[in-house]
């Protein structure tokens, strides 16, 4: 009963706060609906039992990128005449939806609730903890890790080389 | 993952999914679009934790840190591609980016 009321409580914040992100005119109002979006869905990782992205989630998307964000908004320092309001595309937004809504969940329902509803698998103690998750990057994916230290020093710098008025 | 199955966590992943979609495409912001982007990544990560979680399986758990950080490296360099176009055009409407349109 708790796990039901805490599913659809967070369901519902995430959900409002999607639909404020994408019909706010204001940046700042979208960026923080995200914060409050982003959160509701660590409390969601943490009920799949996946403590360890729940955290990441919260350090490195509510507390980096999206900091990130709010502060090249604000850097750019837009007048309110610049934001451009919503301008639905009606036939475009109804056909993404009638797609997506449609045409994806309808397959995976059926596929899902033949294949695997009913008891999930019972997980070991401590799945999705920082212990599980180290044996496994330090492992098996040690070489796909040290390759995103790579992406993420490229990003920096192409950062920097885009970002900067002469190098 | 007692009361709530599965399905459950992919229709909100879906609904989640959609909403981004029309983000990106009814939206002239770029920040809304870059953050409409955020969200589908967001989508798709749920959808993987949920399957990790009904197949017992942590790999699903490790791709999530893996798109949580490519998705960080995205939003920096989306974010340097903003400033130097807004240095360059002086608005950030995605209209107005049409110099390669066909």
């Amino acid at each position: 009963m708790f796990e039901t009321i805490l599913f659809y409580s967070l369901a519902g914040i995430l959900v409002v706060s999607s639909l404020l992100v994408i019909t706010r005119i204001n940046p700042i109002a979208s960026a923080l609906s995200l914060v409050l979006g982003f959160v509701a869905l660590a409390g969601l990782y943490a009920m799949l039992s996946a403590g360890f992205a729940a955290v990441i989630q919260i350090l490195v998307y509510a507390g980096g990128i999206m900091v990130l964000i709010l502060f090249v908004i604000m850097i750019l320092n837009m007048s309110m005449e610049e934001l451009l309001p919503l301008r639905p595309n009606r036939i475009v937004v109804a056909l993404v939806l009638l797609i997506v809504m449609g045409g994806a969940w309808m397959p995976l329902a059926v596929f899902i609730s033949s294949g695997m509803s009913g008891a999930a698998h019972p997980v070991v103690d401590g799945f999705g903890g920082i212990v599980e998750m180290s044996k496994l990057i330090f492992g098996r994916f040690l070489f796909p890790f040290e390759m995103l230290s790579l992406i993420l020093l490229t990003a920096l710098v192409g950062a920097v080389v885009l970002a900067k008025r002469k190098l | 993952m007692g009361e709530i199955s599965p399905l459950h966590y992919i229709i909100l992943s879906t609904i989640v999914f959609g909403i981004g979609i029309a983000g990106v495409l009814s939206r002239k912001n770029i920040f809304t679009v870059l953050m409409s982007v955020e969200l589908m990544l967001n989508a798709a990560n749920l959808a993987f934790l949920t399957f990790a979680r009904s197949m017992a399986d942590p790999v699903g758990q490790l791709f999530v840190l893996f798109v949580i950080a490519i998705a960080a490296a995205e939003v920096s360099v989306g974010l340097a591609l903003v400033i130097a176009l807004y240095r360059m055009k002086e608005h950030i409407d995605l209209d107005g980016f049409a110099k390669l349109k066909g």
